[in-house]
């Protein structure tokens, strides 16, 4: 597809399509409307299915039938929506259904504001659900990259029969850009005849329990030890990071998603002015490069976190530098975004403490 | 002379498995059923069941389809974001009251409302069987469980919820019958009634929903045939058995 002028929440659902998703279940919450919008129609085209769920707790339940079928399936919500699916999506968890969650955070807590957000990231990347467990998370930082991330859900969710998030904010929902829609291989990775549901005849008689009960608890500790271990194999291939500037930074901005991008002309606006600034930008936070950070200790002197909340990523970027330097933090909470401006003024005085 | 074989194990089955229900307990009589419903209509091989949370949560131990677990009561959601994208094959959810008609109430409204075309066995023992006896949506009035213990008061509990009827006053459903398992007598009813159930959903016919009325008499303190007893005198009174919606 030619690069085109589109709205973020547009190019998730046509990056989702062009990726062979052809089912799709939610239900409507700001501000993410346009993607089942656009979903109503567009897989009506492709011969898919999209179906408005009476609730999130019920879409988060269909795409666990849906995935179960090996097929690619997606919701997509907002914060109170997602808090909705967390019994589900540790059930798809433990049973190892591939899915993909889009989510379009906005600020709480509670109904909060409809605004950009990054305020669950927690959730994300420790609280989904109950039990032993975790989420590949993606966050992307554009548009393009958003793209690029929603057609490699896919591929990871079938890869490792994961559930997979795609953890946006308010700003890749909303805002316009020239986006290029590849169109993804759409090709099944999961092998769905071997685990899936409705292959028993084709497998003469042999059937598929998609489940997560294990009442014994040797049984119980066999199957986490296998999740655990797939989780470690998640860590050691999928694990990614993005350093601009950090070789011989002095200060280093870490930040994920939108805040990125912001810290980044931040950064670039600093060198201009004579400071050794860097960028550190997990592209996934969860699994999250703490060897990437540790790369840090040696040359960086101070790292000022940045994010669209109280500070929710700081617990990781300290144990990725092992404690071992300074780190602050600067953020803004309840849909306000922090600026260049702000960002560099944060700087500017971490360099004056510094001298 | 040729023996005459007038009982045996129904081929969906599982092979030399005893189920894990209290004796007595009419879950084993409905899973039967439903056993010879998938052999006579040749079905096992292209069904997948959904397992609800309840005493039921094992069943695919028993019945050798394939199977997805579901959460609590999300059963009807989960088999339609299967059904929708397998329409060739068949599904059926099995549902106690709690999963159905408490926690899952919205579920199953939904699914029925869109007449979604899936078979639902929903069995109605009017008690939270696995959890130990609590009282369920569908506990009758006075009667004792653990958390009404001088019995179900309708001013603090409400009145038992009757699905099939209230399901019955939705447009869009296809078939809606409430059986029992109690007695040898109910049991033509049963099997007819699943298997119309599953029929329905071969010939996309949409939803269908098989109110079973079910014994539970481990938690309601009764001997087996008694509680077959308590059963047709105290349940089916309030809960009559019959055809509620038929497109037929
Ligand atoms: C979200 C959630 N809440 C509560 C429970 C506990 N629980 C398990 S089974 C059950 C009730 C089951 O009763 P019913 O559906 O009537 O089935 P029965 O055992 O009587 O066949 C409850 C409350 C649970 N597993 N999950
Ligand atoms: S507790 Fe009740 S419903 Fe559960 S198996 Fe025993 S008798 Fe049956
Ligand atoms: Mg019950």
């Amino acid at each position: 597809m030619a690069k085109t002028l589109m709205k973020g929440t547009e190019a998730i659902a046509e990056a989702a399509v062009q990726a062979g998703c052809k089912y799709f279940y939610g239900y409507p919450i700001t501000p993410q409307n346009e993607i089942p919008e656009y979903m109503s129609k567009r897989l009506f085209e492709v011969g898919g299915v999209y179906l408005q769920a009476e609730s999130e707790v019920a879409a988060s339940n269909m795409i666990l039938g849906g995935g179960a079928t090996g097929e690619r399936v997606m919701t997509s919500s907002s914060s109170p929506g997602i808090s909705l699916m967390s019994e589900t999506l540790s059930y798809i968890a433990g049973q190892e259904v591939p899915v993909v969650v889009v989510n379009v955070v906005r600020a709480g807590p509670g109904l909060g504001g409809i605004l950009p957000s990054q305020s669950d990231y927690n959730q994300a990347t420790c609280g989904i659900g109950h039990g032993d467990f975790n989420l590949i998370v993606l966050a992307p930082g554009s548009l393009q990259e958003t793209v690029a991330m929603v057609q490699k859900a896919f591929d990871l969710a079938q890869t490792y029969r994961t559930p997979v998030m795609v953890l946006c904010d308010g700003v890749i929902g909303q805002i316009m850009e020239a986006v290029e829609i590849p169109e993804g291989h759409g090709k099944n990775l999961s092998h769905p005849e071997k685990w899936a549901c409705g292959y028993m005849r084709e497998r003469g008689g042999k059937r598929n329990i998609i489940r997560s009960l294990f009442l014994d608890p040797d049984e119980l500790e066999e199957h986490n030890r296998k999740l655990e271990a797939k989780w470690h194999e998640i860590e050691k291939n999928e694990t990614s990071c993005e350093k601009y500037l950090t070789d011989d930074a002095e200060v280093v901005i870490s930040a994920f998603g939108t805040v990125g991008r912001i810290a980044r002309s931040a950064a670039d606006s600093l060198r201009a002015e004579g400071y050794k600034v860097g960028l550190i930008r997990p592209l996934l936070v969860s699994p999250f490069p703490y060897k990437d950070f540790e790369t840090l200790i040696p040359t960086c002197k101070h790292i000022l976190d940045v994010e669209m909340n109280w500070g929710q990523m700081i617990k990781d970027v300290n144990r990725g530098v092992k404690y071992r330097l300074p780190v602050s933090f600067y953020g803004r909470s309840g849909g306000m975004c922090p600026g260049v401006e702000e960002i560099e003024e944060e700087c500017r005085k971490i360099f004056a403490e510094l001298s | 002379m040729a023996e005459k074989i007038v009982y045996q194990r129904p081929k969906s089955w599982v092979e030399g498995v005893h189920s894990h229900y209290c004796p007595g307990c009419t879950h084993g009589i409905i899973h039967r059923m439903l056993c010879e419903t998938l052999d006579e209509l040749d079905i096992q091989d292209i069904t997948t069941g959904v397992a609800p949370v309840g005493c039921a949560a094992l069943m695919y131990g028993y019945i050798d389809t394939d199977f997805i677990e579901a959460p609590h009561g999300r059963a009807p959601a989960v088999a339609t974001g299967f059904k929708r994208i397998r329409p060739d094959r068949l599904i059926f959810t099995y549902q106690g009251d709690g999963d159905l008609a408490s926690i899952g109430m919205a579920e199953i409204v939904h699914a029925a409302n869109r007449s979604e075309n899936i078979t639902v066995i929903f069995v109605n023992n009017a008690i939270y069987g696995m959890t130990g006896g609590q009282m369920a949506p569908t506990t009758l009035l006075g009667q004792k469980t653990t958390t009404t213990q001088s019995g179900r008061d309708p001013l603090r509990a409400g009145y038992p919820i009757r699905m099939s009827e209230m399901l019955a006053s939705l447009a869009s459903p296809c078939y809606i019958e409430r059986v029992s398992a109690a007695k040898p007598s109910h049991l033509n009813s049963l099997k007819k009634a699943i298997r119309k159930a599953f029929k329905n959903q071969m010939e996309n016919k949409g939803f269908s929903f098989v109110e079973v009325l079910s014994t539970c008499p481990t938690n309601w303190g009764m001997r087996p045939t008694d509680a077959c007893d308590w059963l047709v005198n105290n349940m089916i009174p309030y809960y009559p058995l019959g055809v509620f919606k038929d497109f037929d």
